[in-house]
């Protein structure tokens, strides 16, 4: 279930504006990647690019190859859409369907898609919240909005939402920046619980964070502002954190510059 | 004026002067009394004598009065803002005040002559002079001509404004903007001419309440396209973001996620046009030819029209067919609110709770 991701060469552009430049790394399955760098380094813009989100944007497009056990994302052929039921994705802020229940956001994937079968969804519904640590919480009020709950509750949604269509590969980016910390450990707990059945990128500002649930980090940084971003390292994370082979990485995680 | 006393809450050690001085609540009324009582004074001594007037001036002496007191007491700053609310508020009244009096006028007209009977007949066979008669045949029409124009302009004008916000880009959507914006000020008669000349004259077709429907729907449109591409540009990229990201295609995305969302406001857009086409007189005068008779039949034959039938009751002398009007203005002005109501209705029916 869970996939390997090969990047090479990965270039991508905003317009004329090349965000990021000539990217590789390969990402082991059932395994926790942490995206961690200075703002506007481009690790945004790298994971957008694993699902083929990069594109969404007017004038941004991408140059290289990503490999999902060993299949081009950007080869021939390729439906993005078919990309983006492969590769679930998180966003920064909750983003549930706000005209939608809590029920009908979880399936909404599936619904979109055509699932049509009744006990099929309630049953999806049922495990994608579970699998979110939401159940306890709403069972009793699926048909509620689901922009009725608090703000980790609402990213928790969000997570059923995506694991609901049963990705291959989940995506977050920075999926607990608007949550307090409660939520935040919430989420975190999730991580290491979804480890065990999905490949996850994180991309996090918040370095306790990528130590405490990912396996390997890759620190990304840019030289000065209008540069592309680049990967500077990438390794297990108790080495990043510990004894980085890169002086800039050292200085960033230390708190010297960034 | 009233000059009244000031509570003294000066402030409390320190030196840090936290509390200004307040104009007490009970000085805005006594300000107000002194306003009207200055205008009745006014009235008594010169030769004015207009009910509209009288409020504008006791407004304006109440506007006065309260800057006056409150740059004495309060001070410059508090004193600003205590006029530009007050100026609101006159603006507001000012605006609200036609409103009120054609209502309260198509009301008081208009009530007397409302009644089951004349909701339920027609013209046909009754004279200007005489007291029976009724609508049934305009409202016949009205209900028809705005269905069938809803029916051409609303899911036409949705097509424009999803492709102007969700896939429109460059000339051609600025182009189409240009034209949407060039159609909203088109003169309603206009409109009726185009359909008089087009379809009735050059393709050779009889005035009929289709034709009636086809001029309301020209304007429409550009009421339904603004109103509707302002609501989907309202609705957060985030939302579509969410659904790509769940692999929906985006036209499944743009008809699950971002129409539902947009619903309320769109529905709105539709009432404001539905409202302005329903009391449009003048193109139906062109195209629709009026009649006396009921006709059910868009399609086939005159038919009428509530602006029209209002049009041409009160263009008699008679005050039997002015009564008439009024009270067919009172119909329609109930029928557009019933519209709207309905709509909402539909609307908030939609949503989840």
């Amino acid at each position: 279930m869970a996939t390997r991701i090969d990047v090479s060469g990965l270039t991508a552009f905003y317009g004329k504006f090349k965000a990021v430049s000539d990217i590789h790394f390969s990402i082991e399955p059932k395994n926790v990647t942490a995206f961690i760098g200075p703002s506007g380094c481009g690790k945004s813009t790298v994971l957008r690019t694993l699902n083929r989100m990069h594109e969404v944007l007017p004038g941004a497009r991408v140059e290289g190859r990503v490999l999902m056990d060993g299949e081009d994302l950007y080869g021939p052929g390729v439906d993005p859409v078919n990309v983006r039921r492969a590769v679930g994705m998180v966003f920064q802020r909750p983003n549930p369907f706000p005209t939608m229940s809590i029920y009908e956001n979880v399936v909404a994937g599936l619904k979109l898609n055509g699932t049509r079968k009744k006990s099929l969804l309630d049953e999806r519904a049922e495990e994608s919240l579970r699998g979110a640590n939401l159940w306890e919480e709403v069972k009793d009020r699926l048909g509620r909005p689901g922009a009725g709950l608090s703000g980790g509750q609402q990213q928790r949604l969000c997570i059923a939402r995506a694991i609901a269509v049963e990705p291959q590969v989940l995506l977050m980016d920075e999926p607990c920046s608007a949550l307090d910390p409660i939520s935040t450990l919430a989420i975190e707990d999730l991580i290491v619980k979804l480890k065990s059945s999905y490949t996850i990128v994180i991309v996090t500002h918040n370095m306790q964070q990528a130590s405490r649930v990912s396996d390997t980090t890759a620190f990304f940084t840019l030289d000065k502002t209008g540069d592309p971003g680049r990967l500077v390292e990438m390794d297990k994370t108790e080495k990043i954190f510990s004894n980085p082979a890169q002086k800039r990485t050292e200085e960033y995680i230390t708190g010297r510059f960034g | 004026m009233s000059t009244t006393t000031v509570s003294s809450t000066t402030g409390t050690g320190g030196g840090l002067a936290l509390r200004g001085q307040k104009l007490p609540n009970a000085a805005f009324p006594v300000i107000a009394v002194g306003a009207v009582v200055l205008t009745v004074l006014l009235y008594l001594v010169t030769s004015i004598d207009s009910t509209i007037q009288f409020v504008l001036i006791s407004g304006v002496l109440y506007l006065i009065g309260q800057t006056v007191a409150s740059v004495l007491v309060e001070g410059s700053r508090r004193a600003a803002d205590r006029f530009v609310t007050t100026l609101v508020y006159l603006a507001f009244l000012l605006a609200v005040i036609p409103l009120v009096a054609v209502l309260a006028n198509v009301i008081a007209k208009g009530v007397g002559r409302l009644d089951v009977g004349f909701l339920s007949h027609s013209m046909r066979g009754i004279g200007a002079r005489d007291a029976g008669g009724g609508i049934y045949h305009a409202l016949i029409g009205t209900l028809e001509q705005i269905a069938l124009a809803s029916l051409f302009a609303v899911p036409f004008s949705l097509l424009v404004a999803i492709y102007l916000v969700e896939y429109g880009r460059g000339r051609i959507s600025r182009t189409i903007s240009f034209f949407v914006d060039v159609l909203t000020g088109l003169p309603s008669v206009i409109a009726g001419l185009f359909i008089l000349a087009f379809y009735i004259l050059a393709l050779g077709q009889k005035p009929s309440g289709f034709a009636g429907s086809l001029a309301l729907t020209i304007l429409m449109i550009p009421i339904v396209v603004r109103a509707a591409e302002e609501m989907l540009k309202l609705v957060p990229h985030e939302l579509r973001e969410a659904s790509y990201a769940l692999g929906v295609p985006r036209w499944r995305t743009i008809l699950k996620v971002v129409l539902p969302t947009a619903l309320p406001g769109i529905v709105t857009g539709v009432m404001l046009a539905v409202a302005r086409v329903a009391g449009e007189t003048a193109p139906l005068l062109l195209t629709i030819f009026g009649t006396d008779s009921i006709n059910f039949n868009p399609f086939s034959g005159p038919q009428s029209a509530l602006p029209l039938y209002i049009y041409s009751q009160a263009g008699q002398p008679q005050q039997t067919a002015v009564d008439r009007a009024w009270a067919a203005a009172l119909t329609l002005i109930a029928l557009v609110m019933l519209l709207n109501v309905v709509a909402r209705l539909i609307a908030r029916m939609a949503r989840v709770r």
